[in-house]
């Protein structure tokens, strides 16, 4: 081992325990900032120790011109459109973007294992690779192709390029059945016969696996897709990281696949779906059609106006915001945040109830809000937040519909089980929606017809704007 | 087996354990920041993208190695710039009050 090798070792090393406290650091708002600071040093270092290794030729690695030329403007090209990506995105849209930056993680892996591979196949035409080495390529171009177009998929469906409703044809399923097969016997095919043929099959098979996998499955569905997914871009690169040796590709990777199992396992609990039924796909049509379903007349509710909502809120001691997608899809998160911050210069106690599915991936809803300028310490999580509603004399339901349904307590029901935000427990609730249309689970939802309820049917926005120029002008 | 393939299953195994005792930690309200953290440090690929440029010699590899590094440096540059815009957002009360 030489001087380099080792010092290359070394920030490897502690490039490794920067990424682990970085995302220690994530555990309160108030340090989350310096933990994504801290693993970017790490980063930076890790990859400029590994410029030195190979421009110093370590390991027998030698950098042609030609070499260094694709490198570097691979790099530039790829970093300028990250960074104009990542300044430019609207916060609604972050899940296609975090969808997007596992297709190419993916696709890169993918194609570190596709290079090595054709390198050692070329040289090593006499004795053939053993299977320490052609089982990580055939796992990590198999796994990162499957992301690269599942994910692209993915990211189509959420930003409205592909249809948000569940995609199936004639055959759709054999021919996933057909494309899962021979990309899994490739796998076998290249560990058996290792060579250029088995893996173009492989790559072919997963990209098709990919995208039909991804096709089929609803639009509403897709926070958890883009969750599992980020969890195999890690085992991708921690693959690909078996495939050069190299020890920081396997730890980041594997720490990333664990985070990603974990988030999808939480959201699939919260959205009361296993992650298989979801992978199964065929649910939901996508975003539930806000507005097309005109108000019902025979339903039993009690409508109020933005006056009576205004004068109820700002005479309440404590009241709780219930945001869910639809704020988001309206744009009204600014609203919301002006009228909260409003109840709050009035001395109310404010909180903002955030069911762990809000929004359109993990924790979304607090970053919408976050970023109208809503305090952090007013989001309270649902566990937290439920037993604050007993207390509570106003409950303001803005866009969430499913997970404020008592159905969910009993059984026998879509939602039988879901935990639930238990709004119906508030002396008095308001519930702003644009009519009396089903949620994503096509269920009535019964807190609309209880007494206590008052529904104010109007877009979220305008909603909020109404109710927040009345309490200016009646109530201050 | 190798002892380095051995090594490498090792790290591999303590570096899921280690993921999944630091992530099931994190709060709710950060899970977006933090799902967009964990993809920023997939972008390490990019290490992965130099060292195959140590290897490649014909036009196929150096496009390939275009591509890949392409790829991995939008997904590092990108995922940490986004990350800590999302984070810059999260202000406390007392943070807000400062800042007016």
């Amino acid at each position: 081992m030489s001087a380099i090798d080792a010092v290359v070792g070394v920030i490897y090393l502690g490039a490794a325990v920067t990424f682990v406290f970085g995302l220690h650091l994530m555990r309160s708002p108030a340090t989350a900032r310096r933990g994504n600071l801290v693993s970017a040093s790490g980063m930076t270092a890790a990859i400029l120790a590994t410029v030195v290794f190979v421009a110093t030729g370590q390991e027998g690695l030698h950098v042609s011109p030609w070499g260094w030329g694709a490198l570097l403007a691979g790099t530039a090209v790829g970093a300028a459109a990250g960074l104009v990506g990542a300044r430019g995105v609207q916060m609604t849209a972050m899940p296609q973007l975090v969808s997007l930056f596992n297709a190419v993680g993916g696709g890169a892996a993918a194609l570190v294992a596709a290079v090595e591979t054709l390198h050692v196949v070329g040289r090593l035409a006499a004795e053939r690779p053993d299977a320490a080495f052609t089982v990580p390529v055939g796992l990590d171009v198999l796994i990162g192709a499957v992301t690269f177009s599942g994910s692209l998929i993915a990211a189509g469906k959420l930003q409205g390029w592909i249809s948000g409703a569940p995609i199936a044809f004639t055959g759709s399923r054999i021919a996933t059945a057909a494309s899962a097969v021979l990309g899994l016997g490739s796998v076998v095919w290249l560990v058996v016969a290792p060579g250029v043929w088995p893996l173009a099959a492989l790559a072919v098979g997963a990209t098709a696996f990919g995208i039909l996998m991804v096709l089929p499955i609803g639009g509403a569905d897709m926070p958890v897709v883009v969750s599992l997914l980020n969890a195999f871009t890690g085992l991708a690169v921690a693959m690909a990281g078996f495939v050069v040796g190299n020890e920081i590709l396997i730890i980041a990777g594997a720490l990333v696949g664990a985070s990603g199992a974990i988030l999808t396992k939480l959201m699939a609990d919260a959205m009361n779906r296993s992650v298989l039924s979801i992978m199964v796909g065929g649910f939901g049509t996508g975003d539930a059609p806000a507005g097309d379903t005109v108000v019902s007349a025979a339903a039993e509710v009690r409508r109020t106006d933005p006056d009576d909502v205004a004068l109820q809120l700002a005479y309440a001691q404590k009241v709780i915001i219930v945001p869910g997608y639809g704020l988001a899809a309206a744009q009204a998160q600014r609203e919301a945040g002006e009228l909260g911050s409003a109840l709050a210069d009035r001395g109310i106690t404010v909180y903002y109830a955030i069911h762990p599915v809000a929004g359109r991936m993990p924790g979304h809803m607090n970053v919408l809000l976050a970023e109208a300028d809503v305090p952090y310490d007013q989001l309270i999580e649902m566990e937290d937040v439920n037993p604050e509603f007993d207390t509570c004399d106003v409950a303001l339901v803005v866009g969430a519909n499913d997970v404020t349904n008592p159905a969910a307590r009993r059984p026998g029901n879509a939602i039988s089980g879901m935990p639930i935000l238990d709004v119906d427990k508030a002396r008095s609730i308001i519930v702003i929606k644009r009519s009396l249309g089903h949620g994503y689970a096509g269920l009535d939802n019964e807190l609309y017809g209880n007494a206590k309820t008052g529904m104010l049917f109007a877009d979220a926005k305008k909603g909020l704007a109404q109710i927040l120029a009345a309490m200016k002008e009646y109530a201050s | 087996m190798s002892s380095e393939l051995l090594a490498n299953l090792g790290l591999f195994v303590l570096a899921l354990l280690v993921g999944f005792e630091v992530i099931s930690k994190i709060p709710a309200t950060l899970h977006t920041p933090m799902m967009s953290g964990a993809n920023s440090i997939h972008g390490v690929v990019l290490v992965g993208a130099i060292l195959i440029a140590g290897v490649v010699d014909s036009p196929v590899g150096y496009i390939l190695t275009f591509i890949a590094a392409a790829f991995a440096a939008m997904n590092v540059v990108g995922g940490y710039v986004v990350t800590d815009r999302m984070l810059g957002m999260f202000r406390s009360r007392r943070d807000r009050e400062e800042a007016k």
